[in-house]
């Protein structure tokens, strides 16, 4: 019984960490939506009656940037709280 | 902690969720919302006074037309409705949670549902264009090697789609619950600002946009 207590708090605490670590893949998106953002803005500098398409042309872009971002998040959100690891111990 | 989705109540021994009984009530709204507004247009004389209740509806109307017709172009005329549907309803689906609903979209069903009749609308369109032969022939250019990528990257589509809804809906009622947890007063207010209105009104339009963009390009 104590073995299978202490194999059952390595599983969670491993997937708690598996979680921090999958967000670590955050930073991408991050960094790509940030570099979108900011030649958007100057595409705006540059020509202002443009702005509308190019507001919309930028967030086409980051939305599909961010869905590696969407995806660790997925992975974190099932280790922690659908975590399918559990399941394999009994 | 527990974020998963309540059941409210079962129907004989089918279980029926929160997000069910929420998006009932959104389409409740959306409906008696849509009947009042069309019945003062019915029958209305070119110059009549319509009220503000009207003019409200019509800038709604008109402002969405000319936004889809902004990227669809001529397709606006048949795909313009559902697109105008599928902002709107994500749009009240999304900022329910301001009134403490559990959003339907933070639910990989609603999500997935969705995005599958993207899928088909997408496929469907590119079938209809293309024809038959010129439909699975373009799975197999460039090269004909490149046939499992292709297929990978159509199916691809609708899972990125329904992924990032329901991920962004359901990361910001996490943090907003977590929040909750450890400041339960003032702290939170400002932050549904983002996590609710501006997450929840972007995740709306990109996810209509998206799916506009996919279905002008596949014919």
């Amino acid at each position: 019984m104590d073995e299978m207590l202490l194999a059952k708090a390595i599983v969670l605490g491993a997937s708690a960490i598996g979680a921090g670590i999958a967000m670590i893949a955050g930073i991408g998106p991050g960094v790509g939506q940030g570099i979108a953002a900011g030649y958007g803005a100057q595409a705006v500098g540059r020509q202002p009656d443009a702005s509308d398409r190019i507001i919309q042309a930028m967030l086409l872009g980051q939305a599909v940037a961010e869905t590696t971002g969407i995806y660790s998040l997925v992975i974190a959100l099932i280790l922690l709280f659908a975590n399918p690891l559990l399941r394999l111990l009994s | 902690m527990e974020f998963g989705i309540r059941t409210a109540f079962y129907i004989g021994k089918i279980p029926i969720t929160e997000t069910v009984v929420n998006t009932w009530i959104i389409m409740a709204v959306m409906i008696s919302f849509a009947i009042a507004g069309g019945r003062r247009f019915r029958n209305a004389a070119p110059d009549a006074d319509l009220g503000r209740f009207g003019l409200v509806t019509e800038i709604l109307v008109d402002g969405l037309d000319r936004f889809i017709a902004s990227i669809m172009g001529q397709k606006a005329a048949s795909f313009g409705p559902y697109m105008a549907t599928l902002f709107s309803f994500l749009l009240l689906a999304n900022l329910s949670g301001l009134i403490g609903f559990r959003p339907p979209t933070a639910d990989l069903n609603t999500t997935l549902a969705f995005a599958s009749i993207s899928f088909i609308l997408i496929q469907g369109t590119a079938l209809r264009s293309k024809g038959i032969v010129g439909y699975f022939k373009g799975f197999f250019e460039p090269m004909a090697f490149l046939f499992p990528l292709n297929v990978i990257s159509e199916i691809a589509t609708p899972i990125s789609l329904s992924f990032r809804l329901f991920g962004s809906m359901v990361g910001g009622m996490i943090i907003m619950s977590l929040l909750y947890r450890v400041v339960p007063i003032l702290i939170p207010a400002p932050l549904h600002i983002y996590f609710d209105i501006f997450s929840g009104i972007l995740q709306a339009f990109i996810f209509t946009m998206l799916t506009m963009v996919f279905i002008s390009n596949a014919g």
